[in-house]
């Protein structure tokens, strides 16, 4: 199993194998679960009261699908945490954080202190996301931070 | 003859394996058919050329300048430059180097 | 036009700092080509024929003459002394450095401007009507919400690896001027076409899944109404379900339209509809707040009230350039002028240094301090007074931007082609530089009148040769360069695509063939037709004729 080079929550991580997305539902005892770049997101949806990890794979750093399962998860309420794991490389970093990730396994161990710069890298932020991060459009209008 | 090109990384220059190193004219480019792969794998990972691959090219006979000629426009317009700037091309003041490419 | 807050500017130096570290880490081998080509693309940075060449942006194609100037200084600073504006209304140079490409962005924030994603798998340049602002003809200027969809969709963290590129094109006018139905996304502000429920309100019509390319497609109507103050939510759902869905498995079959093309409009609407009531129980719209702080910012100039609305046309080659490149404005007294980047013997959409600087001190004095870059490849100065025109057009015409050609066969839109793109399978700038030598005639030009011929190197169709009234497509048959023609496209809102005539033909078979189509459109018009329209009257088996017809000795047609 790929090492979790970086990881943003203080729990303790979850051990358990993370079963496929369409198993989740009946194998009721698994708390982990790894969504493939082609998976629908939503269908863990009905179960995520019992999720406590879900692994999203990057077959290549170019496959953008993963950014949208995590958004969808954290949408959705999701609170467990959420793993990139495959190509993931440093200049994805703070994307992925955005996206909703806090916990990174990326194939090749990636350099510390780059890694660092690139979650550090932007101080403001054009868009919403769950991330709690205020958009430029919020701090301009003085309204509320985001969900 | 099979010849090897790539870009410089840093200036983007179109350069061209000479055997020990990478000119800017194909003219100066060798015949690399036996050991393209090989070579081209250890200057990409020195960093000497960037975005490298084979070409195919003939020696022209002595009565045509005797260089080397690519076997494909694009190649030789990458070789020379653009045919409708020749201010820009790496023979500016060649009359006959339009022809050369097409 | 808009001008950055403390933020904007903060964004733009943050990105310069994080290419900066990206180009040292791939010169230092930290990072490998495969890893930096994406990071590179997405600041405008290609490695093509001869040298990297820079994209830089030009949002919705709006530029003040401070941006102009340095864009001319760059050219000079960092290039060999020219520039090519683009069809998609951005700059390009062709010769620069990587270890230079960094201290140019900088150099391009301290005027407010970038190189951010005009290139990559993301949302690319934002484009507009170059008449914004200035046409009678526009419901409302369309730029406040082209720069509210720049903001939303620069670094947007979800959709930095769609399946292929993404373009967006915003008109407020039902002449279309953008091609907006040959987007991925086009929007058109409209007022709401349901009279209960508020008939003056405006909101934005979606078209979503055109594009050219190898399958040309119109876009379809998606939604004919997103209010204002739900139009980042909408666009969020239209792209949340193309990254999830557009196809990944084969580039050439990657961008929205072959999504909407193979659910059917039907289905992706279904699908984005259902995003859509999602993501507004997200909160991820800016407030109203805004747009109503962004659109002060493209409020009209200090017009003078009660200019002259006449023009002196006793000069004839000043009333020609009048008569072709001018177009009514708004305000009386004031005209829309057009220069033309078609000089006979030049190269479609070049400027050099110099002549760039130039446009910048003319719009400074005679427009009020701002330009527009067209999709066509020329520039605009939105507001001239009219009693200024004359000693515009005279100093443009000095430095050989005076060509009266506009929207003629001589005003060519042409894609840089083989010699400068590692894309292109044929060269497109002799082709056009031959039919504008063919043409150069002004009164054959004129003659001819309206005629958009537009010529692309490689079926990337990246000089929009599907929407020519005349197309044309270089090809490579054997290693040979070779050009196919085709006939009845039209961009504007009448979007149509170009037919092919028949088999291919060499560089100089191709003018001829041009000048067969012009002449049986010439023969055959009734009165006030264009080419397009006569085209459209008679179809293509006239010109199919002609120009397939063996060539005369004396160089007749063989059946007029």
């Amino acid at each position: 199993m790929v090492e979790t080079q970086f990881r943003f929550r203080t729990d303790e991580p979850v051990a358990d194998p993370a079963v496929t997305a369409e198993s989740f539902g009946e194998q009721t005892n698994a708390a982990a679960v790894r969504l493939e770049s082609g998976d629908d997101a939503r269908v863990l949806l009905p179960f995520l009261d019992r999720v406590r990890l879900v692994e999203v794979n990057f077959p290549s750093f170019g496959d953008g699908r993963g950014y949208s399962a995590a958004r969808i998860l954290r949408e959705a309420g999701y609170a467990g945490e959420l793993r990139a794991v495959g190509a993931v490389f440093v200049d994805q970093l703070g994307h992925l954080r955005r996206c909703g990730f806090d916990s990174f396994a990326p194939e090749h161990a990636l350099d510390a202190i780059d890694a660092e710069n690139a979650f550090n890298r932007w101080p403001d932020v054009y868009q919403a996301t769950t991330d709690g991060r205020q958009p430029i459009w919020a701090k301009r209008h003085g309204t509320a931070e985001s969900a | 003859m099979k010849i090897l090109t790539g870009n410089d990384l840093k200036t983007g220059a179109v350069i061209w394996w000479d055997g020990s190193g990478w000119s800017l004219h194909v003219d100066d480019a060798v015949d690399a058919s036996e050991h393209a792969d090989e070579i081209l794998a250890r200057e990409e990972a020195a960093r000497n050329v960037n975005s490298s691959y084979v070409v195919d090219a003939e020696q022209t006979d002595a009565k045509d300048g005797g260089g080397i000629r690519p076997g494909h426009i694009k190649e030789r317009i990458r070789a020379l430059g653009p045919t409708v700037r020749p201010d820009l091309t790496l023979k500016p003041a060649d009359p006959s180097a339009l022809n050369w490419v097409i | 036009m808009y001008k950055y807050d403390s933020y904007d500017q903060e964004m733009v130096d943050t990105r310069v700092e994080e290419f900066r570290d990206q180009t040292r880490r791939r010169i230092d081998g930290t990072l490998a080509e495969e890893q930096f080509r994406p990071l590179r693309l997405q600041n405008g940075l290609y490695l093509q024929l001869h040298a990297y060449m820079l994209r830089v942006a030009v949002p919705y194609g709006t530029l003040s003459s401070a941006q102009m100037r340095m864009l001319g200084d760059i050219a000079d600073k960092y290039d060999r002394g020219y520039g090519h504006f683009t069809t998609r209304q951005n700059i390009q140079y062709n010769w620069i450095k990587l270890e230079d490409a960094p201290d140019i962005l900088a150099d391009l924030a301290t005027v407010e401007m970038h190189a951010i994603q005009t290139s990559g798998n993301c949302i690319r340049n934002i484009s507009s009507d170059q008449y914004a602002g200035a046409a009678a003809d526009e419901l409302i200027d369309p730029r406040p919400y082209a720069e509210l969809l720049r903001q939303w969709s620069s670094f947007h963290p979800e959709f930095l690896h769609l399946p292929r590129k993404f373009k967006i094109a915003v008109i407020a006018s039902k002449t279309d001027r953008a091609a907006m139905r040959l987007h991925d996304i086009g929007i058109e502000i409209v007022k709401n076409p349901n009279p209960e429920n508020g008939a003056g309100e405006i909101g934005c019509a979606f078209y979503v899944g055109g594009g050219m390319g190898r399958t040309p497609m119109i876009a379809p109507l998606i939604n004919p109404f997103v209010p204002l103050d739900q139009l980042i939510t909408y666009a969020e759902a239209c792209l949340r379900v193309y990254n999830r869905y557009g196809r990944r498995d084969n580039k050439y079959k990657a961008r929205i339209k072959i999504l909407v093309h193979e659910l059917g409009k039907e289905e992706y609407t279904r699908q984005v509809d259902e995003e859509f009531a999602h993501l507004l129980t997200q909160g991820i719209e800016p407030p109203i707040a805004e747009l109503e702080r962004i659109i002060p910012f493209f409020a009209d100039p200090p017009f003078e009230a009660g200019a002259a609305d006449t023009v002196d046309l006793s000069d004839p080659d000043f009333a020609l350039w009048v008569k072709n490149n001018t177009a009514a404005h708004k305000q009386p007294g004031y005209a829309i002028a057009t220069i033309s980047l078609k000089p006979v013997a030049g190269i479609p959409g070049d400027a050099s240094g110099d002549q760039i600087r130039l446009m910048a001190d003319l719009a400074k004095q005679y427009a009020f301090d701002e330009l527009r870059v067209t999709h066509a490849q020329n520039i605009v100065l939105p507001h001239v007074r009219k009693a200024d025109l004359y000693t515009l057009w005279q100093q443009l015409d000095a430095a050989d931007l005076g060509t009266a050609n506009l929207d003629t066969i001589g005003d060519i839109i042409a894609c840089p082609g083989l010699d400068y793109c590692s894309l292109a399978n044929a060269r497109s700038i002799p082709v056009a530089q031959k039919i504008a030598a063919r043409f150069a005639a002004q009164d054959r030009l004129d003659t001819i009148g309206e005629l958009k011929l537009k010529i692309s190197g490689c079926i990337n169709a990246c000089g929009h040769h599907h929407a020519g009234h005349i197309g044309i497509l270089g090809v490579d048959r054997k290693g040979v360069e070779n050009y196919q023609l085709s006939l009845g496209g039209s961009e504007g809102a009448d979007t149509s695509l170009g037919q092919i005539t028949g088999p291919g033909f060499s560089e100089d078979g191709v003018v001829d063939a041009v000048e067969r189509a012009t002449d049986v459109y010439l023969a055959k018009r009734e009165d006030g037709e264009r080419f397009l329209d006569t085209y459209r009257r008679i179809g293509m088996a006239p010109f199919k004729e002609a120009i397939y017809a063996p060539k005369l000795t004396n160089g007749e047609v063989a059946n007029g």
